[in-house]
């Protein structure tokens, strides 16, 4: 849809790639200086609450990067955390650093097929509607619910003794905090994410793409797996990258599931990537908790040199967000 | 013939064994949020039992009854399951109702602004740092809280009459709600700025050009049909925040403070600087009694409070948004 020429973006930027139907509301023909004053004052208010977002952004990264190089030496990236009397003794936090990419990595190798699995039924097969209708209600109800409660819901689970074999257990008392449980339950904390952008770009993509592919003699499955997931490549990226953000964000799940442990406790007598993947562990953001001065370690410089780290994952995480955004714009979209 | 064929043409893959398979997935997620559900009620079920409706009311010292609690599993004699959550259900409803409602105000004035006033130039900046503040952690938030906020409230706003008088009740030292709703506010407000913005986008451009036609200036055709327009977005953007705002357990256990106090707005403004510890807190700061049966219990039944009002959100959320449905796109 063509926006009529109700404003005209002052000067059009050279490199600017919309997609055709994005709306450009933007630049003012009318200037706020025929308006009365309590009008005015809500414009000015505007500015100020804008501005005022992005002083907290630029204050918190100012922050944490003056503290974070302030406090971070590069041997805490490879010396694990140590017991000690003050803060020169007690180590680095390597455990926590590789805790915190299993658990992304496991995390999302579970969320993401079964939200591209979810997504794909929800706009390619979606039959019985009564169903459908469940299963998006089910999603929108997982991104609801807080993560403590979905922690609490793993310890259940994940101490019965079916599932013993997935965490440390003895004498028939299984323990139930392991990286399993951790991820398993992270993985439903970035599910609903996934479906959502995976669905957008399903629902992207014109009919006749598809009425295409069937008319050629291809199945919906195949259609589904060469023609539509390739399409929407982007947005798949896109809610994996927000499912992993929120998996590397999640604090709750981590304390009540992983353990208040702050180095990796392998399980004795398993083979080698499962005795850790068993046993308990710590990741960047139990790490921060427990070193804040309401945790247990009061370890405040540590605390933001793992922040910082943290921070930086997040930035990364959301410039390739961007990236994969803009690639995906110059690519262009479907003309409808 | 088939033989010939790439794989996925064949038997293997055919489409109605495809659908049956993601059909059985998708019934999968649906019952593990019902037996989610399930278990945390039957797993909370004794503390009710127990309490009745007083689970709900304010009487007694709730460290105490988590104390008792946690003794009556460790004697090994009777259970203990006495509990009243009042001054905790208090300070999630102050810490929560505060911070959604600051964030909501300013979410809406943010989102006006990036979508019809902000220049070019604005926008562009803006709309990555929503999204920047919308993805850190929610404990870099707390950490922060707690190293800079925290002493900057307990050092220079708290006045040292504030701190004597109410000395013997409660000490001020900077965990305070006013810190815990600052915060959180910080947390939710992106959220709701990025789907309001959406609905905003999405308002039908004919309805904006008829008041502008009319000559209606631009700020009042934004607040008057764009906003009013964009209704269901904003009931969307406010439920999805409320539901982060009630399960926030560790920013809010970092910074509003450990003591299950309630509040009073009737002493007047000195209510901001008191400490408090709101449902999730709860949970979190007492996560290493959860192998006590009865300990057990009382914390699933928070949880279960947590999970049945942040149901009845969406719930609520959803009834409105049916109401509006005229101002949805066809």
């Amino acid at each position: 849809m063509q926006d009529p020429p109700l404003t005209v973006p002052p000067v059009p930027p050279p490199d600017q790639h919309d997609p055709p139907g994005a709306h450009q509301r933007k630049g003012a023909v009318e200037g706020s200086a025929t308006w009365s004053l309590s009008d005015r004052i809500g414009l000015a208010i505007c500015w100020a609450l804008g501005l005022l977002f992005c002083a907290i952004a630029v204050a918190i990264v100012v922050y944490l990067l003056v503290q974070g190089i302030k406090f971070l030496r590069p041997e805490m990236l490879w010396t694990p955390a140590a017991a000690g009397f003050d803060e020169t003794e007690t180590g680095g936090f390597s455990d926590a650093l590789f805790g915190t990419m299993i658990v992304a990595a496991m995390g999302i190798a579970i969320a993401l097929p079964t939200g591209i699995a979810i997504a794909v039924w929800l706009v390619e097969y979606g039959r019985p509607t009564a169903l459908a209708r469940i299963t998006e209600s089910t999603i929108e109800a997982i991104a609801g619910i807080p993560s403590i409660v979905l922690a609490l819901f793993g310890t259940v689970i994940f101490s019965s003794t079916a599932l013993g074999f997935l965490s440390r257990s003895s004498e028939g008392v299984v323990f139930g905090r392991s990286f399993f449980a951790a991820a398993a339950m992270l993985s439903l904390v970035a599910l609903p994410l996934i479906v959502a952008s995976v669905r957008e770009g399903l629902n992207s993509i014109p009919r006749h793409v598809r009425e295409a592919s069937y008319a050629v003699g291809k199945t919906k499955a195949a259609t589904t797996r060469r023609i539509l997931l390739p399409t929407c490549r982007p947005q798949v990226a896109t809610g994996a990258m927000l499912g992993l953000g929120r998996i590397i964000g999640d604090t709750a799940i981590i304390v009540v599931l992983l353990g208040a442990t702050q180095n990796f406790a392998p399980v004795e007598g398993a083979a080698f990537p499962f005795n850790y993947l068993r046993g308990a562990g710590t990741t960047l953001t139990n790490f921060v908790y427990e070193a804040s001065p309401t945790g247990n370690l009061n370890q405040p410089q540590k605390a933001y040199a793992a922040a910082f780290v943290l921070l930086l994952m997040v930035l990364a995480l959301n410039a390739a967000v961007d990236v994969v955004h803009r690639r995906a714009r110059k690519v262009g979209t479907w003309s409808h | 013939m088939n033989e010939d064929l790439p794989q996925e043409y064949g038997p293997k893959w055919s489409d109605q064994r495809v659908e049956r398979m993601l059909g059985a997935l998708v019934c999968g997620v649906v019952a593990l949020l019902l037996a989610l559900i399930v278990t945390v009620f039957v797993h909370a079920w004794p503390s009710f039992a127990h309490n009745g409706l007083a689970w709900f009311s304010a009487s007694g010292d709730v460290e105490e009854q988590l104390n008792a609690i946690s003794l009556s599993a460790q004697t090994s004699g009777e259970y203990v399951y006495t509990f009243h959550a009042w001054p905790l259900i208090w300070s999630t409803l102050l810490i929560t109702g505060g911070a959604v409602l600051v964030a909501l105000i300013s979410a809406l004035f943010v989102a006006v602004f990036i979508v019809e006033f902000a220049p070019e130039w604005m926008s562009n900046i803006l709309q990555p740092v929503i999204r920047f503040l919308a993805s850190v952690p929610s404990v870099i938030y707390g950490l922060l809280g707690v190293l800079v906020l925290v002493p900057f409230i307990g050092n220079h706003l708290v006045t040292e009459e504030q701190k004597a008088s109410v000395a013997g009740v409660i000490s001020l030292t900077g965990y305070s709600l006013l810190a815990a709703i600052l915060v959180l506010t910080v947390m939710i407000a992106p959220i709701m700025v990025s789907i309001f913005s959406d609905g905003l986008r999405a308002v039908k451009p004919g309805w904006i050009e008829g008041s502008l036609g009319l000559g209606i200036n631009r700020w009042r055709t934004t607040w008057k049909i764009g906003v009013r327009s964009a209704r269901p977005a904003i009931v969307a953007g406010t439920v999805l925040a409320v539901a982060r705002a009630i399960g926030e357990a560790v920013m809010l256990a970092m910074i509003s403070g450990s003591v299950a106090f309630a509040p009073n707005p009737a002493d007047g403004l000195i209510f901001i600087y008191e400490p408090s510890r709101p449902l999730g807190p709860t949970i979190v700061k007492n996560i290493d009694q959860l192998s006590s049966p009865p300990f057990n219990a009382t914390l699933f039944s928070i949880a279960a409070v947590l999970l049945f009002s942040a149901a009845m959100f969406s719930l609520a959320g959803w009834l409105a948004r049916r109401s509006m449905r005229k101002y949805l796109m066809p």
